[in-house]
């Protein structure tokens, strides 16, 4: 059963559609990111699925029942935001009991239950502490033991981590993951950073324009974009262009005919194709070697960026140019102005939307 | 002495300056009401007779109890009304909002001698004539833009994330009111409370207007006083209402660092 499902919701504010017929359905336990840019309508969904926001059309349940009319304190949700908004005027101990204190549970469960949170999150004995006397990291521990104490039917997490630095950022995922797995409620989360909804999600929805663009599993959502806005959001890719001939061939104008294993619309249609540059290797423009993959393109190296583990290579080919990215196993690095010849396999040619 | 030494010493020395003007008025008001002399003569004899007379001049008590009351009551309903004002302005949206907003402002730039002619025309027009309500009204009106916008600054210096994530846990409106955005009003809400009191305490022109004839506030009898020749007893009084109030403010200050202050 979804835990939580939208169907057709839309919200405009003026002549923009903040959500354009939005449908989706989280499924119970499971982690979900709603990954966009900035203005795409991903935290308008959130707040209308907390209540916040009152939706122009479409229907909203969660656990089953619709909540509709339901204000945000019935909906049964433990929400982090941004910015944490933990009471600046509150011990982290009366922070945490908030949401159990103003429901009238007993003294000594409220004490119980904090401090059991607060071990969840490896916060022991910091009741007394004021939020200001925590770190970053910190202050989103206590955000996080004071959605869950609740017990929540779904947890629902604003940008949570965009505030802290990178390292900091990478631990609290691990970190997040491990605590949204023990508790096993569903979460929502909204993000920006396409590596933090890779890393964290069961599933991952594209949204761009209040509408969603692509959902799935975060593998295949990556390997299988639909989207020329996909591909380009989550990860990157060379976008190809042309037109559709005979045999799985797509005759581009800049880099001539191009293979892919997807079906193709039949007759002269134009079409896209995205490549991953990972998916694409570099050899000797000398190098005929045929089983290195179906496509070959031949170029100049026009830049290279050797960042350790790993070098990105810009390649000029006809009009336009190519990104590759190699690991760095120990091959060759192509100098600029070396003649390299690009290759990669059919299947990884994906026919997206442009 | 080097230049730099000068230089260091003008500061404090123009600080000093500055309280010896502000304060030494009021050392010497205070000074005098322990003055024997009527007329303020010296040699300074000290004396408590204005002290003990005092507390025979009804017309004076009853004016400073006027005033006392008056402000009381001024900064109760002021700082009431202003709250919730400050409150609809911030955190909702309704027609006319910016128009209200708007509007705030002229009141503070406008003479008070001017609003209180308008007010007696009003009020006159209106029946609801001259007295300790009518300056009550007028007390009102004149206080709530301060706290207002008093209020309304400490109001923007935190998001509605917080009354946000206060309902998100479970919290009635009540609940949200009273336990989340009260307490973090507060200190804004002390100080507009503070403003209040002492705009009614120290208003003079609006209460003048205001006042019909056998009733008066401490301000406009003080006025009365100094036009028929006065005595000491107004020193006293006024050396009275300064220790009072400074007293006030000091406990106040104490009691917002008790509350916390970002």
């Amino acid at each position: 059963m979804s835990a939580v499902a939208v169907s057709g919701v839309t919200k405009r504010y003026g002549e923009t559609a903040a959500l354009d017929h939005v449908s989706l359905d989280f499924a119970d336990g499971s982690f979900c990111s709603l990954l966009g840019p900035s203005g795409s309508g991903k935290t308008t969904l959130l707040r209308a699925i907390a209540g916040f926001i009152e939706p122009d059309s479409g229907a909203i349940a969660i656990g089953g029942v619709s909540v509709e009319n339901i204000p945000v304190r019935h909906r049964g949700i433990g929400m982090v935001f941004q910015n944490y908004a933990l009471f600046p005027h509150m011990t982290v101990g009366d922070n945490v009991a908030f949401g159990l204190s103003v429901r009238g549970a007993p003294a000594g469960e409220i004490t119980r239950r904090v401090r059991d949170m607060l071990a969840l999150v490896q916060l022991e004995g910091f009741e007394e502490r004021k939020p200001r006397q925590l770190s970053g990291g910190q202050q989103q521990r206590v955000a996080l033991a004071r959605a869950l104490v609740t017990e929540p039917k779904v947890l629902l997490l604003d940008e949570p981590l965009g505030a802290l630095d990178r390292r900091l950022r990478e631990e609290m995922q691990i970190e997040l993951r491990q605590i949204q797995r023990t508790v096993g409620i569903t979460t929502i989360f909204v993000t920006h950073d396409q590596e933090e909804a890779l890393t964290l999600s069961d599933r991952i929805a594209i949204i761009d324009e209040g509408r969603v663009v692509q959902v799935g599993v975060p593998n295949e959502v990556y390997e299988r974009p639909e989207t020329a806005f996909a591909a380009r959001f989550l990860g990157d890719a060379n976008f190809m262009t042309g037109s559709v001939g005979t045999g799985g061939v797509v005759t581009t104008a800049a880099f001539g005919p191009v293979r892919t294993a997807d079906p193709l619309p039949d007759g002269s249609e134009t079409v896209m194709l995205a490549v991953r540059p990972e998916k694409m290797r570099l050899a000797e423009s000398t190098d005929d070697n045929g089983d290195n993959g179906d496509n070959r393109i031949h170029g100049a190296v026009r830049q290279t960026v050797f960042s350790g583990n790993s070098v990105t290579y810009i390649v000029a080919a006809g009009d336009e140019t190519i990104r590759v990215f190699a690991q760095n196993r120990g091959d060759r690095v192509f100098d600029t102005g070396d003649a390299v010849t690009v290759q990669w396999s059919a299947r990884h040619s994906v026919v997206v939307k442009p | 002495m080097t230049a730099a030494r000068i230089a260091g010493l003008a500061g404090p020395a123009l600080l000093g300056l500055v309280l010896v003007f502000l304060y030494l008025p009021i050392v010497v008001l205070a000074l005098m009401g322990l003055n024997e002399s009527v007329h303020y003569e010296l040699p300074f004899r000290f004396s408590t007779q204005w002290y003990e007379r005092l507390l025979y001049n009804e017309r004076l008590i009853t004016a400073t109890l006027n005033s006392v009351w008056l402000a009381l009551a001024n900064t109760i309903i002021a700082t009431a009304l202003g709250t919730m004002a400050a409150l609809a302005l911030a955190r909702h949206r309704f027609r006319g909002r910016t128009l209200m907003r708007l509007l705030l402002f002229p009141p503070i730039t406008i003479p008070w001698l001017i609003i209180g002619t308008s007010m007696l025309v009003l009020f006159y027009w209106t029946g609801i004539g001259r007295g300790l309500h009518a300056m009550l009204l007028g007390h009102v009106a004149l206080s709530l833009p301060y706290v207002i916008i008093v209020v309304g600054a400490r109001l923007a210096s935190f998001g509605v994330e917080l009354e946000e994530a206060a309902s998100s846990l479970g919290a009635a409106p009540l609940q949200v009111f009273f336990r989340v955005s009260l307490p973090m009003m507060a200190p804004g809400i002390v100080a507009a409370a503070l403003f209040a009191f002492a705009i009614s305490f120290d208003q003079f022109v609006i209460s003048y207007f205001l006042a019909p004839p056998g009733v008066s506030t401490l301000p406009v009898e003080i006025y009365s006083a100094i036009r028929k020749g006065f005595t000491p007893e107004v020193n006293v009084i006024s050396t009275v209402v300064i220790v009072i109030s400074m007293g006030l403010l000091l406990l106040f200050a104490r009691f917002s660092r008790f509350g916390g202050e970002q």
